[in-house]
C-alpha cells in the first residue's frame, strides 16, 4: 500500500487536498454503504513556494451555469484552438491571447502538474488591509500594560499602509479617531444599547460624506477613505499617534463595587466595529481583532450578570436549561457574525482571563468569518504574546500569512454533488447543478464564503455520488473535482486558487479491494471527528457518541474479516487498523466530551478543530507521546497509561498542551541535583532533550500551546493522565499485576474494553439499521 | 383730581420727611386747609434739589414763604437743571412743549371732567407727624390743588385739582407748565421775583410769549402738531392760569398747567430756599407726602380715552389733566429718599414698613428679617379673610432668601446646634426663633407659629430673667435676629449623606453660528481667567467647586481633563437620543490641579471647531448630559449652557418653529408662552432631583423658542441671558460681564425652601424659578442671591391684632463649599380691624412685584386681554374699597388715593404696557418669553426699576456735581432736546442726546464736533478726559453696577430712528403698541373706581 500512502501524500503536497476514499465508488447506492462519506479535506491555501501565481487570468467554461476554468484534465484541441470543458463538456475558443498554443506550447494551465495554480487579478484598485483592534480596558493593570505593549509592537509589524482603527471598551464602547493632532478624541458610546449598522454609522458621522472635502475632489475612489479617514488610518501616518493613544490608554475608570464584575460592554463594541466597517469598507480585506478579559456583562451580548456571587454558565447549567442569557447572547453574535461575513471581514477573539469570557457565545464570530480564537490566563502570557505575535508572521515572500475575503467555489463532474463543508466558512446560497439535496455541514451551496484564512486553514468539504447504480460509469472514467478560491492576499492583490483533482471510479462489487486500499484512515477519522463535531454544536453530547459508534460498528462490519458471532475473528486490513483507535480518542476528546471542560474550552477546541488541518487535527484527536529514556534515542510510545513508567520523561503533545512529564525517578535525580553534577551530564541532556523538542513545537504552532512541565505526583500531571488509555486503573491494576505504567484513577473504559466491544458488536448478527 | 399733586410733592419731601409722618395721619384736606401754608413749605424746600419747577411753584407759593423768594430765584436755575427742558434752551422747550401740545388734547376732556371741585385730600395722610402735617398738609395744598380744595374748594375746577390757594398759584405755574419751555430762565427769575405777588399771571404771560416762540422753534421737531395745539393751549393757558385759579373751571386750560404750576407754587418758597424744581414738587410734596392719598380731579374726564365726558367745561383744552400734577414716582423716591436714607432701619418693630427700595438704608437686624430679604405687600395685615377679600389687597411676601447685603450689613451668623441640629417645635417643625415663648422657667417654650409646647433640651436649657426672656437671648443669633443659618446635620442631606460640593459644567455650542459669531473664541478666552474666581466660601483659597467641559452641536463632546494628562482628551458622544455621560474620572475637576490641560482645551476648542459646518443643534440631551454627570458624581451643581441656535437636529426635545404672530390678541396667543412639549417639564424635574440647576446663555439669530428653553432654567432655579444676533464686537462686554457676574455670584445648590406662617394664615401661591413637588415645599436646584421667590399668603382662620402674624422662611442648602445649611428669616407683621391700616401700610413696589408676576404667570392660561383686564379690576377694587371705607368723603368726581398707593395706577399700567402683556410690532416672541421668565424672579428693586425705568438727565446739574442727578419722569415731555438723558431699566440703558445739544457737551462727551457726527447705536463712550465724559461714564459704571445684568448702553439721538426704540420705554406716554398714557389710564383708573362705587 505503500503506493497509495505515497500517492496520497503527493496529493496533499501538490493539491492540499486529502481524500476519504481515493477510488470512488461508482453508484450512489455504493458509496452510501461505505460508511465514511466521500470527503475530502481541502486546505485551500496551502503553502506552495514551488508554485508562483501567473499573472493573467484564467479562462472560464463558457457555460453559464458551469464557468469552470480551464486546467489540465480538460481536452485540448490544439488546432482548432478549441478546449472541453471537463465537467459540462462545452467546447470552448480559447481567447485570442491563447493563439500561439500548441502541445509543446501550453500554458501553465494545462500542465499535469499545475493542477494547482494561482492567478493574481490585475483588475480593480488594491485596497490596503486593515486592522481594527477592539479593546477591552476592564483589565488588570499589569495585563492592561501587557497588551498595550503587544498591540503597541503589533504596529510594527503591520504594512506601512495598512489601515488601522481603535476602540476601546469597558462600560462605555469609546471609538478612537485617530487622526486629530493635539486633543485625542473618541467616540463613546453606552455599553448597553444595542444599535443599529445605519445609527452607528449616523453616530459616527460616516452617513454624510464630508462635505467641505466633496466637492474639491470629485474623484470617487478618494472620497471613502476620506470618510473613513478619522477612524481607520494608514499605519505610517498615525503610528506615533496612535503609539501613544496605546501609552495612554488606562483601566476603564468607572468604579467597581465589591462583589461585582466590572461592566463590559463587549457585544456593543463589537457591533460598533463590525458597523464601522461594514459602513467603510465592504468586502475589502479587514480584521476585526477583539482582546477581552472577561465575560461581557452588560447590554446585547451579554453572558453573564454583573454580580459575582452568579457564577458564569457551565455544561451543567446549559444542560438545564439554566444559562439566562447564553440564547440572547449568541444569537447577538451570530447576528454579528454573518453581518461581518457578508462584508467580507472576520472577526478575531483573544480572551485571556481565568475564568470563562464568553467564548460560547462568541464563538460563531470567528467561526463563521474564519478568525483566530486564542484562549489564554492572561494578556501577561507568552501563550498570548506569542501567538499574536505569530499572527503577523511572515512567508518566505515577505507577505502576511493571511488571506482575506475567499469565497471558495466547488464544481464537480456530474456523477457527484456537493453536499456541504465543515469550516471556518458560510455558505453563499449559490445553487448550482452540483449542489447536492442531502446536507453535510453547511451545505445547500456550491460556494462558501471564508473571510479571514491562512495557509493552514483547511475545509472538510462533503461530496455525495449521485450516479444511479443502473448506469455504470465505463472502466477507467474518473471524476473530477475542481475548487476554484477567490481571495485579497496579504499583498492587497485578488488572486485566484485554482485546483482540480480527480480520482477513478471503481465498481463496488468488482473492485472492493481497490476501495478499501485507496481508504485514506487519517483522512476519515478526521473527516468523520469533523462531522460528529458539527453535529455536538447542536445536539446531546450521548446522542453524537452513539452516531460515531454506529458508524465505526458499521465500518468494521463492511469492511472486517470475522466469522459471524466470532469476536476474536475480527480483523481489519490495514487501511483501516487505526481508524477504531482515533475513534477511541475522539470520543474521549474534549471536542466531544465536556466533562471537566467549561463550555468556553470546548468551544474554543471545537474552534480549532475545524480549521485545523490533518496532522494537527490528528494530533488533537490522539495526542502524540514521545519516551525519553537512557535506554535509546527518544521514541513515539503508545499513549498510554502503561508507557509513564519511572525512568522516562514523557512529552505529550495534544497541540494545545504540551506537557513534559518526568517520571518518579528522574524527577527525584533532578530534585537531587544530578543535572548539575558533571558526571551526570547525560542526565542533564536527557533533561534538556524534551525541552529543546518542545520549543520546536512551540515556535511552529499557532496558536501556540499551554506549555506544562510537570513530573510525577504533580498535580499538571493531570493533562497527561486525562489523556492517556487508561489501561490500568484503579479497578484492574492488580489484575494486571505489571509493575510498569501508572494506574489511572477512572472509570473510563480502556481502548482494550473498547476494542473488545467492537469487534462482538461488528461480528453479532444485529445490525445497526442506521 | 389732586391726585397729581402726589407726583408733584417730591421735591419737597426730603426735608418734610419727619413732617410727614406727622401727615399721614392726619387727615389731609382739614388740615392742610387749615394750616398755614408756609411753614410746611419749609419742611418741603428742603428736599426737593431735583426739581427745577419749584421756581414756578415757588412763585406762586412763594409769598407765602416770603423769605422763599429770595430762594425761588435761586431755585430757578435749580429747576432748570431738574427738567431738561427748562434748563438751559427755552428752544428747547418748544419741543418737549410740543410733545405736550399733543397731550392737551387729550387732555382737554380730562380738565373738562375734572372740573372741578375736588380734591379732596383725603385723611390719609397718616404717616406723618401730624404737626409737621398741617404745615405740609398745607404745602400741598398749596402745591396740589387738592389742599386748596379743602379750603378754597374752589380752584378745584382748575385742574380738576383742588388747591384753591394753590390754584392760584398753580395756574401761575400753569403757565410754566405750558411754558416748559418759557420758563426757562429769563422768566424763571422774573417768577422768582413775582412768586409774591400775583405774578402768576405775568409770569404766565412770559411763559406764554416764551412757550410761543418756543413752539416755532420746537416747529421743527414737532411742527404741525405742536404749531397748533400749543398755541391754541398756551394761551389759553397762560391768561387763564390764573383764572383758573380762581374759577377753576373754565381755567381748565390752566389746569394743566396749573396743576403744574400749582404745587410748584407752594412748597417753592420753602423749598426755594433749598431747591428749583418745583412744579413736581408741589405735586409731589402732596402725593408724596405718604400720608395722604392723593386726589385725583375727577375732570379727568378729559382723559378722552375714557370716554367719560368731561365737563363741557368750555375750554376744552384746558380740561386736560397736567402730568406735573398726577402722581409722580420720582417725586415720590425722591422723598422716601430724603426721608428714609439717612438712619438706620432697625427691624425691631413689628409690622413696620420698610423705605422703598430705592432708597438706599442701613438695615438693623433687631429680631425680624432685614427687607432685602423679605417684604411684604402689607405690613398690617387684615385679621379676617373678609377683610382681606374686601380690600382685594394681595397679601404676599417677596422673598430673597439669599440677598446679598452691603458690606456694611453683616451676612447672617450661622450658628451651630451640634449633632442633635436646629432646635425645632415637634409638630409644625418651624425653626427656633426670636418669637418662641419660653415658659415654666425656660424649661418649655411654646412655638409661636403652632403654639405647640415643647421641651426644652437639656443642652439648650437657659434661665429666664424677669421679663421672661431667656438670659442669653442676646448671645444667640436664634433668639435675637431675624435671619441667622444653622448648620445642618446629616439627617438634612440627600441619601443621608454630607453632599460633595457642587460642580460647575460649561456646555458649549460650536454649531457654526456660535463659532461664526466668534462667541467660542470669546467665550473660552474668558473661562481661562474667569476659571479663577469660581465662588468660594468665607476666606477659602481656593473654590472646593469643580469644573467640567462639554461642547455639543448635533452631538455631545465631553472632554477628559485629568490633571495627569498631558493633553485633554475628547469624547463624542452622539447617541443623544439616550444621552449618557462617557466618563467619570477626569471630567469634572479641581481648577487649580487641571489647570494646564484645562487651559490646553480651552486653547484648542476654538481651533477644532474653527471650520465647522454644522448647524444644526441639540438641547435636551445637553442638559441631560449635564445632569447625568452631576448624577454620576454624586454632587449638586450648575450647568452654564451657551447655546444658538433652535435645536432640531433628531433629538429629544427637538423643536420646530413655531413662531407666529398671528395669535397675538387670539385666545391661542398663551401657547406662545407654553412650552411645546412637555419633554423639558421631565427633564427639569430630573435636574431638580439631581440639584442641578440650569444657567441658559442664548445667542440667538432668529426664533429660538425662548419659552421652551427656558423650561428648565426656570423650574431649576437657574438664570437666562439673551443675547440677540450676538457680534463680538458689540456684546462682548455685555455678555462676558453677565458671564463673570453669573459665575462668580454665590449659590445655594440643592434647596429646599418652606414658608411657615402663624396660624391665621397659609402661603398658598409661589412665583419664581423653581419646582413645586408639593404644595409647601418650593424646590430649587440652585439659588443664588437675585433670585426671589414670591410667595402669597391667603387666610385659613382669624388673625389677632395682638399677636399679629409670623413668617419663618426656612431655607435648607449647600453652600458653595459643599456644607449644608438651613438659612432661616423671620418676620413679624401686625394684624388691623380697620381697613384704613391695611392701607397705611402698604408697600405699592412689592404689590407690583406681585401683580406682574401674578399676570405674568396668567399669560400662560389665559389670553392676554383677560389678565390685563383682571389687573385693571383688581386694582380698581383695591382702590375703590379705599375710596369707601377709608378716605373721608367727598364728591365722587374725586378721585383719592391712599397715600402709600398713589404710584399704583401708573406702576399698573407700567406692567399693562410691558412687552409681555402688549407687545408693540418690535417685539418678538422670544423677547416676550424671555421678558417673562425674568420678571417671575425678579425682586421689588429690579420690578420697580424694569417698570418704570430711570429717567436721568446729565447736562443739567453742574459738571462738578457728582451725585447722582435726580430722575426725571419717563415722558418725552420731560425731554429737552438741549439735554443728554440716561435712562435705565435694569435691562436696557440709553443715553439720549437732543437735536440741540451744545456743540461743547457733544464734543467732550462723544469727541465729535458736532450732533449730526455722534454714530447712532454707538455703545461706548469714548474714553476722554474731560469731567463731563468721567463723570458720564462713571455714572454708567454705577448704574452698571446696581443691576444684576450688564446693561449695554445704547447711544440714541433725537430724531434718529433709533429713538422709536427709546420711546417704548417713556412709560408715561402712550405707548406705540397701544398702551395708556398715564394721564389717560389714571382717568380710565378714575371711571372703574367711580362704576365700583356707584
Amino acid at each position: 500500500m505503500a503506493t497509495y500512502l505515497e500517492f496520497i501524500q503527493q496529493n496533499e503536497e501538490r493539491d492540499g487536498v486529502r481524500f476519504s476514499w481515493n477510488v470512488w465508488p461508482s453508484s450512489r447506492l455504493e458509496a452510501t454503504r461505505m460508511v465514511v462519506p466521500l470527503a475530502c479535506l481541502l486546505t485551500p491555501l496551502k503553502e506552495r513556494p514551488d508554485l508562483p501565481p501567473v499573472q493573467y487570468e484564467p479562462v472560464l467554461c463558457s457555460r453559464p451555469t458551469c464557468k469552470a476554468i480551464l486546467n489540465p484534465l480538460c481536452q485540448v484541441d490544439y488546432r482548432a484552438k478549441l478546449w472541453a470543458c471537463n465537467f459540462c463538456f462545452q467546447r470552448n475558443q480559447f481567447p485570442p491571447a491563447y493563439a500561439g498554443i500548441s502541445e509543446v506550447n501550453q500554458p501553465a494551465e494545462l500542465m499535469p502538474q499545475f493542477s494547482t495554480i494561482e492567478y493574481v487579478i490585475q483588475r480593480g484598485a488594491p485596497s490596503p488591509l486593515i486592522f481594527l483592534y477592539v479593546v477591552d480596558t476592564c483589565l488588570e493593570d499589569d495585563d492592561l500594560q501587557a497588551l498595550k505593549e503587544s498591540l503597541q509592537m503589533s504596529l510594527s509589524l503591520l504594512p506601512p499602509d495598512a489601515l488601522v482603527g481603535l476602540i476601546t471598551f469597558g462600560r462605555m464602547v469609546q471609538v478612537h479617531e485617530l487622526s486629530c493632532e493635539g486633543i485625542s478624541k473618541s467616540y463613546v458610546f453606552r455599553g448597553t444599547k444595542d444599535l443599529t449598522a445605519k445609527q452607528i454609522q449616523d453616530m459616527l458621522g460616516l452617513t454624510k460624506p464630508a462635505m467641505p472635502v466633496q466637492p474639491m475632489r470629485p474623484a470617487q475612489p478618494q472620497e471613502r477613505p476620506s470618510v473613513s479617514s478619522r477612524f481607520l488610518q494608514p499605519i505610517h501616518k498615525i503610528d506615533m499617534n496612535l503609539t501613544d493613544l496605546l501609552g495612554e490608554l488606562q483601566r476603564d475608570p468607572w468604579p467597581v463595587p465589591q462583589g461585582k464584575r466590572p461592566l463590559r460592554s463587549t457585544g456593543v463594541a463589537l457591533s460598533i466595529a463590525v458597523g464601522l466597517l461594514e459602513g467603510t469598507f465592504p468586502n475589502t480585506g479587514a480584521r476585526i481583532m477583539l482582546f477581552t478579559g472577561g465575560p461581557p456583562t452588560q447590554g446585547p451580548g451579554m453572558v453573564v450578570g454583573d454580580e459575582l456571587k452568579v457564577p458564569i454558565r457551565s455544561w451543567h447549567d446549559i444542560e438545564k436549561d439554566n444559562a439566562r442569557f447564553m440564547k440572547k447572547a449568541t444569537k447577538h453574535y451570530e447576528m454579528l457574525a454573518n453581518r461581518t461575513a457578508a462584508n467580507g471581514h472576520c472577526i478575531d477573539i483573544y480572551a485571556c482571563a481565568l475564568d470563562q469570557t464568553g467564548l460560547l457565545e462568541m464563538k460563531c464570530c470567528p467561526n463563521l468569518t474564519g478568525g483566530y480564537m486564542v484562549m489564554g490566563d492572561s494578556f501577561n502570557t507568552s501563550l498570548f504574546k506569542q501567538t499574536f505575535q505569530r499572527i503577523f508572521s511572515k512567508d518566505f515572500n515577505g507577505n502576511f500569512r493571511m488571506a482575506f475575503g475567499a469565497t471558495l467555489e466547488v464544481k464537480t463532474s456530474r456523477e457527484l454533488k456537493v453536499a456541504g463543508a465543515i469550516g471556518p466558512c458560510v455558505s453563499l446560497n449559490v445553487k448550482g447543478p452540483c449542489v447536492s439535496e442531502n446536507e453535510l455541514g453547511v451545505g445547500g451551496t456550491s460556494q462558501w464564503k471564508i473571510c479571514g484564512l491562512d495557509p493552514t486553514t483547511t475545509l472538510g468539504i462533503y461530496f455525495e455520488v449521485v450516479n444511479q447504480h443502473n448506469a455504470p460509469i465505463p472502466q477507467g472514467g474518473r471524476g473530477a473535482i475542481q475548487f476554484v478560491t477567490h481571495y485579497q492576499h496579504s499583498s492587497t492583490q485578488r488572486r485566484i486558487r485554482v485546483t482540480t483533482v480527480a480520482r477513478n471510479w471503481a465498481d463496488v462489487q468488482s473492485q472492493l479491494k481497490h476501495i478499501e486500499a485507496a481508504f485514506d484512515q487519517e483522512a476519515a477519522a478526521v473527516l468523520m471527528a469533523r462531522l460528529g463535531v458539527f453535529r455536538a454544536e447542536t445536539e446531546e453530547g450521548p446522542d453524537v457518541l452513539r452516531w460515531l459508534d454506529r458508524q465505526l460498528i458499521r465500518l468494521c462490519q463492511k469492511f472486517g474479516q470475522y466469522n459471524k458471532e466470532d469476536p476474536m475473528s475480527f480483523r481489519l486490513s490495514d487501511s483501516f487498523s487505526l481508524y477504531p483507535q482515533f475513534m477511541f480518542h475522539l470520543r474521549r476528546s474534549p471536542f466531544l466530551q465536556v466533562f471537566n471542560n467549561s463550555p468556553d474550552e470546548s468551544s474554543y477546541y471545537r474552534h480549532h478543530f475545524a480549521r485545523q488541518d490533518l496532522t494537527q487535527s490528528l494530533i488533537m484527536i490522539q495526542p502524540i507521546l514521545y519516551s525519553y529514556s537512557f535506554h535509546g534515542p527518544p521514541e513515539p510510545v503508545l499513549l498510554d497509561s502503561s508507557s509513564i513508567l519511572a525512568d522516562r520523561i514523557l512529552l505529550m503533545d495534544t497541540f494545545f498542551q504540551i506537557v513534559i512529564y518526568l517520571g518518579e525517578t528522574i524527577a527525584q535525580w533532578r530534585k537531587a541535583g544530578y543535572q548539575d553534577m558533571p558526571e551526570y551530564e547525560n542526565f542533564k541532556h536527557l533533561l534538556q532533550a524534551p525541552l529543546d523538542d518542545a520549543q520546536e513545537i512551540l515556535q511552529a504552532r499557532f496558536p501556540m500551546p499551554r506549555y506544562i512541565h510537570t513530573e510525577h505526583g504533580g498535580s499538571q500531571a493531570r493533562f497527561l493522565l486525562s489523556k492517556v488509555n487508561p489501561s490500568q486503573t484503579h479497578n484492574n491494576l492488580y489484575a494486571w499485576g505489571q509493575e510498569t505504567g501508572a494506574p489511572i484513577l477512572t472509570d473510563d473504559v480502556s481502548l482494550q474494553v473498547f476494542m473488545d466491544h467492537l469487534k462482538k458488536l461488528a461480528v453479532s448478527k444485529i445490525m445497526c439499521s442506521c | 383730581m389732586n391726585v397729581n399733586q402726589s407726583a408733584p410733592p417730591v421735591p419737597p419731601f426730603g426735608q418734610p420727611q419727619p413732617v410727614y409722618p406727622g401727615y399721614h395721619q392726619s387727615s389731609y384736606g382739614g388740615q392742610p386747609g387749615s394750616t398755614a401754608a408756609p411753614t410746611p413749605y419749609g419742611a418741603y424746600n428742603g428736599p426737593v434739589p431735583g426739581y427745577q419747577q419749584t421756581p414756578p411753584p415757588g412763585v406762586s407759593r412763594a409769598p407765602a414763604s416770603s423769605g422763599a423768594p429770595p430762594a425761588s430765584t435761586a431755585q430757578g436755575p435749580c429747576g432748570q437743571t431738574a427738567y431738561g427742558q427748562f434748563g438751559q434752551g427755552d428752544v428747547q422747550n418748544g419741543p418737549s412743549s410740543g410733545v405736550q401740545m399733543q397731550r392737551l388734547p387729550g387732555s382737554q376732556p380730562f380738565a373738562s371732567a375734572p372740573l372741578a371741585p375736588v380734591v379732596s385730600q383725603p385723611a390719609v395722610l397718616q404717616p406723618y407727624g401730624p404737626p409737621p402735617t398741617s404745615a405740609q398738609v398745607t404745602a400741598q395744598l398749596a402745591g396740589m390743588q387738592i389742599s386748596g380744595a379743602v379750603a378754597p374748594a374752589p380752584p378745584a375746577s382748575g385742574l380738576g385739582y383742588g388747591s384753591p390757594t394753590s390754584l392760584a398759584s398753580a395756574s401761575g405755574s400753569f403757565p410754566n407748565s405750558g411754558l416748559y419751555g418759557s420758563y426757562p430762565q429769563g422768566q424763571a427769575p422774573p417768577l422768582g421775583q413775582g412768586h409774591p405777588g400775583a405774578q402768576p399771571p405775568q409770569r404766565s404771560v412770559p411763559p406764554q410769549a416764551s412757550s410761543f416762540t418756543p413752539p416755532a422753534s420746537g416747529g421743527p421737531r414737532m411742527p404741525s402738531m405742536t404749531g397748533p395745539l400749543l398755541p391754541g393751549q398756551s394761551f389759553g393757558g397762560p391768561p387763564v392760569s390764573q383764572p383758573n385759579h380762581v374759577s377753576s373751571p373754565p381755567p381748565q386750560a390752566l389746569p394743566p398747567g396749573t396743576q403744574m404750576t400749582g404745587p410748584p407754587g407752594p412748597p417753592p418758597p420753602m423749598h426755594s430756599s433749598q431747591q428749583p424744581g418745583y412744579q413736581l414738587q408741589q405735586n409731589g410734596s402732596f402725593g408724596p407726602a405718604r400720608g395722604p392719598q392723593s386726589n385725583y380731579g375727577s375732570p379727568y374726564p378729559g382723559a378722552a380715552t375714557f370716554g367719560s365726558q368731561p365737563g363741557p367745561p368750555q375750554p376744552l383744552p384746558p380740561k386736560r389733566l397736567d402730568p406735573d400734577a398726577i402722581p409722580s414716582p420720582i417725586q415720590v423716591i425722591e422723598d422716601d429718599r430724603n426721608n428714609r436714607g439717612s438712619e438706620p432701619f432697625v427691624t425691631g418693630v413689628r409690622g413696620q414698613v420698610p423705605p422703598l427700595v430705592t432708597t438706599n438704608f442701613l438695615v438693623k437686624d433687631q429680631g425680624n428679617a432685614s427687607p432685602r430679604y423679605i417684604r411684604c405687600t402689607s405690613y398690617n395685615i387684615p385679621c379676617t379673610s373678609d377683610m382681606a377679600k374686601q380690600a382685594q389687597v394681595p397679601l404676599a411676601a417677596v422673598i430673597k432668601p439669599l440677598a446679598r447685603l452691603p458690606p456694611e450689613e453683616a451676612s447672617p451668623y450661622v450658628v451651630d446646634h451640634g449633632e442633635s441640629g436646629p432646635l425645632r417645635c415637634n409638630r409644625c417643625k418651624a425653626y427656633m426663633c426670636p418669637f418662641m415663648q419660653f415658659v415654666e422657667g425656660g424649661r418649655r417654650f411654646q412655638c409661636c407659629f403652632c403654639s405647640c409646647i415643647n421641651d426644652v433640651p437639656p443642652q439648650y436649657f437657659q434661665h429666664l430673667d424677669h421679663t421672661g426672656k431667656r438670659v442669653d437671648a442676646y448671645d444667640r443669633p436664634e433668639l435675637s435676629l431675624g435671619s441667622y443659618e444653622f448648620l445642618a446635620t446629616v439627617d438634612y442631606c440627600k441619601n443621608n449623606k454630607f453632599p460633595i460640593p457642587p460642580a460647575f459644567i460649561f456646555m458649549i455650542d460650536v454649531s457654526y453660528n456660535a463659532v461664526r459669531s466668534g462667541l467660542v473664541r470669546l467665550l473660552c478666552e474668558e473661562l481661562k481667567s474667569l476659571l479663577d474666581f469660581l465662588p468660594r466660601e468665607g476666606g477659602a483659597e481656593e473654590s472646593a467647586i469643580r469644573v467640567g467641559f462639554v461642547t455639543y452641536n448635533k452631538v455631545l463632546h465631553f472632554y477628559n481633563v485629568k490633571s495627569s494628562l498631558a493633553q485633554p482628551q475628547m469624547m463624542v458622544v452622539s447617541d443623544v437620543g439616550d444621552m449618557f455621560v462617557p466618563l467619570l474620572d477626569g471630567f469634572l475637576v479641581n481648577v487649580s490641579e487641571s489647570r494646564a490641560v484645562i487651559t490646553s482645551l480651552l486653547d484648542q476648542i476654538p481651533e477644532m471647531f474653527a471650520d465647522t459646518r454644522e448647524t444644526e443643534t441639540v438641547f435636551a440631551p445637553v442638559v441631560q448630559a449635564g445632569m447625568e454627570a452631576l448624577k454620576a458624581a454624586e454632587c449638586a451643581g450648575k450647568l452654564f449652557l451657551f447655546h444658538t441656535s433652535l435645536p432640531i437636529a433628531e433629538a429629544p426635545g427637538k423643536l420646530k418653529n413655531r413662531d407666529d404672530r398671528k395669535l397675538i390678541n387670539t385666545d391661542k396667543e398663551k401657547t406662545l408662552f407654553q412650552p411645546q412639549s412637555g419633554a423639558y417639564q421631565t427633564l427639569a424635574k430630573e435636574c431638580v432631583a439631581q440639584g442641578c440647576c440650569v444657567d441658559l446663555f442664548l445667542f440667538p439669530n432668529q426664533y429660538v423658542d425662548v419659552a421652551t428653553l427656558s423650561v428648565v432654567p426656570q423650574l431649576t432655579g437657574g438664570s437666562v441671558y439673551k443675547y440677540a444676533c450676538f457680534q463680538v464686537e458689540n456684546d462682548q462686554e455685555r455678555f462676558l460681564s453677565d458671564l463673570r457676574r453669573d459665575v462668580q455670584k454665590v449659590v445655594g445648590f440643592d434647596a429646599v425652601m418652606r414658608v411657615r406662617t402663624s396660624t391665621g394664615i397659609r402661603a398658598v401661591d409661589f412665583f419664581g424659578a423653581f419646582y413645586m413637588s408639593n404644595t409647601t415645599d418650593v424646590e430649587l436646584a440652585g439659588l443664588d442671591g437675585d433670585k426671589t421667590v414670591t410667595v402669597e399668603f391667603k387666610h385659613d382662620d382669624r388673625l389677632n391684632e395682638e399677636n399679629g402674624a409670623l413668617l419663618q422662611c426656612a431655607l435648607l442648602y449647600t453652600s458653595c463649599a459643599g456644607q449644608r445649611r438651613l438659612r432661616i428669616h423671620n418676620l413679624a407683621l401686625n394684624c388691623c380691624t380697620q381697613l384704613a391700616d391695611l392701607y397705611r401700610n402698604c408697600e405699592t413696589d412689592t404689590l407690583i412685584n406681585y401683580m406682574a408676576k401674578f399676570a405674568y404667570r396668567g399669560v400662560l392660561s389665559s389670553p392676554v386681554k383677560t389678565v390685563r383686564d383682571t389687573l385693571i379690576t383688581q386694582c380698581a377694587q383695591i382702590l375703590a374699597c379705599y375710596r369707601k371705607n377709608c378716605a373721608s368723603p367727598s364728591s365722587a368726581g374725586q378721585l383719592i388715593l391712599p397715600e402709600c398707593m398713589k404710584l399704583l395706577p401708573v406702576y399698573l399700567n407700567c406692567v399693562l404696557k410691558s412687552e409681555v402683556l402688549q407687545p408693540g410690532a418690535e417685539v418678538t416672541t422670544d423677547d416676550r418669553a424671555y421678558v417673562r421668565q425674568l420678571v417671575t424672579s425678579m425682586d421689588v428693586a429690579e420690578t420697580n426699576v424694569f417698570f418704570y425705568p430711570r429717567l436721568l438727565p446729565l447736562t443739567k446739574s453742574p459738571i462738578e456735581n457728582t451725585t447722582e442727578p435726580p430722575a426725571v419722569r419717563a415722558s418725552e415731555e420731560r425731554l429737552s432736546n438741549g439735554d443728554i438723558y440716561l435712562l435705565e431699566n435694569g435691562l436696557n440703558l440709553f443715553l439720549w442726546v437732543g437735536a440741540s445739544v451744545q456743540q461743547g457737551v457733544v464734543q467732550s462727551l462723544f469727541g465729535v464736533s458736532s450732533f449730526s457726527q455722534i454714530t447712532s447705536g454707538l455703545s461706548v463712550l469714548p474714553v476722554l478726559d474731560n469731567l463731563l465724559s468721567k463723570k458720564v461714564r462713571g455714572l454708567i459704571d454705577s448704574l452698571r453696577a446696581q443691576r444684576s445684568r450688564y446693561m449695554k448702553l445704547i447711544v440714541v439721538k433725537q430724531e434718529d430712528k433709533l429713538e422709536m426704540l427709546f420711546k417704548h420705554f417713556l412709560v408715561e406716554d402712550k405707548s406705540l403698541s397701544g398702551g395708556a398714557s398715564y394721564v389717560d389710564f389714571l382717568c380710565h383708573m378714575h371711571k372703574e373706581i367711580r362704576q365700583l362705587l356707584s
